[in-house]
Formats: structure tokens, C-alpha cells, sequence
């Protein structure tokens, strides 16, 4: 009951910064979109990572190091410290110079002005929604099981033990999570969104470090921790599991954060190109102070015993390791703060794609294919939460049926995202590319994605590869990577076949 | 200085992939398993070599980005 209480008090306060940033609105749909390019280096590093860190990143990614040890931390954290850098680097600070001088709120407003192509926006605008959405999923599973997890056994006379076991079910907190971020969203905008994601980064980075050092703590400090793993479990301790070649392609998954659509929005809010250098630098050691505490809580539990049973068995659920160490090693004062803590780092993420694709349907769809100057700002803001109610009410209902694991959920999102990127890379650094080349990008994206997600039973084959039989060797590979290949070979072969760009934009976009 | 900034980039990567202490369950400090430390220095690593190229190998022009982000472009806002 103590940890419900923390948690309902933590919501109140995001409310409560959602009505207060609503005070500062300008009353324009481009101050409720961007903030009117206001945000400064230190806003900015901490809205970013706090966008980038989700569910994935503390509930999955201590799930995975439960069933394959260390070699997670290699597969997604230290490989993302370099690549989400290198997008902030290569993609950000051109994207936010030509959005700024060209006014552009979305990524469909580049690439249609980029690629000469009013209806790009009708191809690009599904599949980015169907991306967003599978994004928006592992936010509220991950919600809902937290909650759940921590709460266990503490209601058996209102909860059913046997479906819930005790504890608040799933769906009513991802319910009322969903609910928290869509009114502090729709009160702030992207003014309050980013003050919320700043506030959250914090306390997740601050109570996620407080949850590892108390976890260990219960364990017998952390040399015991890490004993009791190689007595019981040393494997995880090594990443000798994971094939090499999987290995290597889970270095192109962390690429998706060029083509998320939030993530554009946020570098689009920046006041200059020189608030983007704190994020480039500080990224990477965000994610380590992340992610390592979360590895070693994952790996730990393994081994954890209690009455000389092991407290998870190894078929145990995946998704509900954290919120189950948190729940049974902490008290409950400590464990509420620990529990507001996940959630600050899921709900910092689903804030930005909420509004994000309000944004991207008002611009890019009624706006722009309705008329200019057919809706009052008043109205655009409307529709805008009228298409995230929808959209999340969607999200809601995919979220009810029998959820795959969370980790491996996202990364074929990612999956998705990072197939789209030779399009935004080809769109800053190929003159070449055409407006045929960029559909035919689009759309071997979606139709790869699709068919592989299709054969790996939608997610719940985690151990889905796709196998290339060389030199009488079997090489194992993501499906990312056939992705990517597909969506570059169409995007070069029918650009060089098609007609180049007006000189016109060649010049507005590679200027001398 | 650029093309150092992105040399040292290929050889963070080459690191990653080397599989160095791949095998290894030696734990340094008596918790840190050798393998995630080496990680964790890749992690450091990064963060040193995206401040040397935030210095010496920004991509654009800072002056010249703030001018033109400034000139009024609101007018072709879609």
C-alpha cells in the first residue's frame, strides 16, 4: 500500500508540472510542438536520454541479463554510446539547422521538401505510426508489469492471486499511467513535456542507481552478489552464448534512433547547434550509469536463493525480474521511490511520442492535405490529442493480449526504425537520391520488416535469425540487418535509375 | 585532428567487436565481471572520443548555422 502511495504522490507532482508548464504556453501550435526552439544544452541532453532510455532499457534489459548474463550490456549499451552519438552528430545538428531555417516541425516536412514529393507523407505517415505504436507498447507493458510486480501478494482480497498474484493488475496501471502522461502532455505541450522528461531522467538515473546499491545490499553486498552468480551461474558472467555474428549485427539496431520520429522533434527544440554538444558527450556515460546496474541486478537474480530455492527459477517471466527484486528486496518506503523511478524512465519516453505523433498527424496530414489555412491553432492542438487518445487507445488494446518479451520487442521496433535510416542518411549526404529512390526505401523497409516479423510469430521466437550459409559456414545474423540491406539496395538502384533533383533543391539542401 | 577524431571512432568499434574477455569470469574489484568492465571502458571511452570531436570535428559551421537558422523561413512552414 506504502509503494502505491509514493507512486500516486510521484504522478501527482508530473500533473502538477504538466498545469504549471501550461502557464508558460504561448498559445501557438509551434510553441506546444517545439517549445519554440527554446531548450537549452542541459534540458536538452536530459529530454534526449530520458526519450531514448524507455521500458527497454531498465525492465527489458535487466529481463534479458536474467537469461544471458553480461553480454547484454555489449549487444545494446556500449554499442548505443557510440551510434546514438554518431546520430546526434551526423543527423541532429543538420536536421535542427535546416528545420529551424526551413521551418520544419516534422520529418515528413523534410523529406517532402527534400525528395520534391507532396505524397511522401501518405507512405511514410502509416508505417512511421505502426513503428511508434509497437514503440509505445513495451512503454505500457512495461508499466503495467512494474506496478504489478511490486505489488504482489499485497492485495489478495481484491486482486486475484492466481491471474495477478495479489497485486494491482497490469492492465489497470498501464491504464492509469497512460492516462497520467496523455494530461500532463496535453497540459505542457513540448515546454512541459521536456521539463517532465528532465525531471524523470533524474530521478530514474538517481533511484536506479539507490535500487542497485540496496539490491545488493539485501544480497550481502555486492562481492557476495557476484560470488553467489559464479557459484551458481557463472555462464552469465561470460558472453560466450551470444553467436559473433548476432553480435555484430546488434550493433546496427542502436542506428533506429536516427529515424524516431520523437527524437527529430526533440533535436528540433534546441535554441542552438552548439546545445547539442553536451548531448553527443554525455550520452554515452548516461546510458553506462543506466544500464550497468541494471546487467548486474538481471545476472544476479539468477542466482538469488531464499530457504535454499532459487527466489526465479529460469523459466521465470522475464519482464517481472526488476520489479520483483524491488518488490521483495526493499522496504516499502524505499520501494515505492524505486518503483516511481521505472516508471519516471518509461513515462519519459511515452510523453514524446505521444506528442510527437499528434504532431506528425496535424502537420503532415490534416494540415497539410486539408488546408493551411482551414484550422485556428486552437484547432490543430485539438486534433492533435484527439489522434494520440486514439492512438494510445490502440496501444492499449494490443496491450491486453499475451505480451512477447519486452527486450526482444523492442528491438524489432528498432528493427523498423533503423531500415529507415539510409533514407534520412541519404537525404543529408547523397545529392542523388530521388523521390523514387526514397519510396522505394520506404517501402522495402516496411514489406522486410513485416515479412520477418510475420515468420518470427510476431516477436515470440526470440531466438529468430536469419542464417546465410557461406563458404560451408552458417552465419546467424539479426533480421535488422537484411532490413537495412533491402532498404539500401532499393534506395541506390532506383535512385540511379531515376530522374536526379531539381537544381533548385540541390542548391536549398547542399548549399556551396 | 578530424580524421583522428574518426580513426579513434573505427578502432572504438574494432574494440567492441574483439571479443576481448569474452570468456572470462574473473570479476575485478571482487563484483565487476572482467567482460562487462571492459565494456564499461568502451562506454568511457566514447564519452572521451565524442568530446574530441565536438571540439575538433563539428559538422557544421556554428556562425553560419545560427545566421541562416535565424533568416525568416517561417514563410515556407507547410
Amino acid at each position: 500500500m506504502t509503494q502505491l502511495i509514493i507512486v500516486g504522490i510521484y504522478l501527482a507532482l508530473l500533473l502538477a508540472l504538466g498545469l504549471f508548464s501550461s502557464r508558460l504556453f504561448r498559445g501557438t501550435s509551434q510553441d506546444y510542438m517545439l517549445a519554440s526552439h527554446s531548450i537549452g544544452p542541459v534540458l536538452l541532453l536530459m529530454s534526449l536520454f530520458g526519450t531514448t532510455m524507455t521500458g527497454f532499457a531498465l525492465v527489458g534489459s535487466t529481463g534479458k541479463s536474467f537469461e544471458q548474463g553480461i553480454g547484454v550490456y555489449g549487444m545494446l549499451a556500449s554499442s548505443s554510446g557510440i551510434v546514438h552519438s554518431l546520430c546526434f552528430f551526423l543527423f541532429g545538428v543538420k536536421l535542427w539547422s535546416l528545420g529551424k531555417q526551413h521551418g520544419y516541425t516534422t520529418q515528413i516536412q523534410f523529406f517532402r521538401d527534400r525528395l520534391e514529393s507532396d505524397k511522401i507523407g501518405l507512405v511514410l505517415f502509416p508505417v512511421l505510426v505502426i513503428l511508434v505504436i509497437t514503440y509505445l507498447l513495451i512503454g505500457v507493458l512495461a508499466a503495467g508489469l512494474t506496478v504489478n510486480g511490486v505489488t504482489r501478494h499485497a492485495f489478495p482480497q481484491i486482486f486475484s492471486e492466481e491471474v495477478f498474484h495479489g497485486g494491482v493488475p497490469p492492465q489497470l496501471a498501464s491504464l492509469v499511467i497512460c492516462a497520467v502522461v496523455l494530461v500532463y502532455v496535453f497540459l505542457g505541450g513540448m515546454r512541459g513535456t521536456a521539463w517532465a522528461n528532465a525531471l524523470q531522467t533524474g530521478v530514474f538515473m538517481v533511484l536506479g542507481v539507490v535500487t542497485f546499491f540496496v539490491i545488493s545490499s539485501k544480497l550481502g553486498g555486492l562481492q557476495a552478489a557476484s560470488e553467489a552468480v559464479l557459484q551458481h551461474h557463472p555462464e552469465k558472467f561470460t558472453s560466450s552464448g551470444i553467436d559473433r555474428t548476432v553480435f555484430l549485427t546488434f550493433l546496427l539496431i542502436p542506428l533506429s534512433v536516427g529515424m524516431f520520429p520523437h527524437v527529430f522533434q526533440h533535436w528540433l527544440t534546441a535554441r542552438s547547434a552548439s546545445s547539442f554538444k553536451l548531448s553527443v558527450v554525455a550520452h554515452p556515460i548516461f546510458i553506462m550509469i543506466v544500464w550497468v546496474p541494471c546487467i548486474l541486478v538481471g545476472t544476479w537474480a539468477t542466482s538469488v536463493q531464499i530457504d535454499g530455492k532459487f527466489m526465479f527459477p529460469p523459466d521465470f517471466n522475464a519482464n517481472a525480474v526488476l520489479p520483483v527484486m524491488v518488490g521483495k528486496l526493499s522496504t516499502p518506503l524505499l520501494g515505492g521511490l524505486l518503483t516511481a523511478g521505472i516508471l519516471a524512465a518509461i513515462m519519459s519516453s511515452l510523453d514524446s511520442q505521444f506528442l510527437c505523433i499528434g504532431t506528425m498527424f496535424t502537420e503532415d496530414i490534416a494540415v497539410h492535405y486539408g488546408g493551411k489555412d482551414r484550422y485556428s491553432d486552437q484547432q490543430i492542438v485539438k486534433m492533435a490529442r484527439m489522434f494520440i487518445i486514439g492512438v494510445v487507445a490502440v496501444t492499449y488494446i494490443l496491450s491486453l493480449f499475451d505480451p512477447p518479451h519486452i527486450f526482444d520487442l523492442g528491438v524489432w521496433c528498432f528493427s523498423g526504425f533503423t531500415a529507415l535510416v539510409p533514407l534520412v542518411a541519404a537525404a543529408l549526404y547523397w545529392k542523388r537520391l530521388t523521390k523514387a529512390g526514397g519510396y522505394a526505401c520506404i517501402i522495402a523497409a516496411i514489406t522486410s520488416w513485416s515479412i520477418l516479423f510475420w515468420k518470427s510469430g510476431f516477436a515470440a521466437d526470440d531466438t529468430f535469425t536469419v542464417d546465410i550459409d557461406l563458404f560451408q559456414n552458417t552465419y546467424k545474423t539479426l533480421p535488422v540487418a537484411t532490413m537495412l540491406l533491402c532498404s539500401t539496395i532499393a534506395m541506390v538502384v532506383v535512385s540511379l535509375f531515376t530522374k536526379p533533383p531539381s537544381q533548385a533543391t540541390l542548391e536549398k539542401f547542399f548549399p556551396e | 585532428m578530424r580524421y583522428v577524431v574518426w580513426g579513434l571512432l573505427l578502432i572504438l568499434v574494432v574494440l567492441h567487436q574483439s571479443g576481448i574477455a569474452i570468456d572470462s569470469t574473473k570479476l575485478l574489484f571482487g563484483f565487476l565481471p572482467e567482460g562487462l568492465a571492459f565494456h564499461i571502458g568502451i562506454s568511457l571511452a566514447a564519452g572521451v572520443t565524442w568530446f574530441l570531436a565536438t571540439r575538433f570535428a563539428w559538422p557544421i559551421d556554428e556562425t553560419t548555422a545560427n545566421e541562416s537558422a535565424e533568416s525568416p523561413a517561417g514563410s515556407e512552414q507547410p
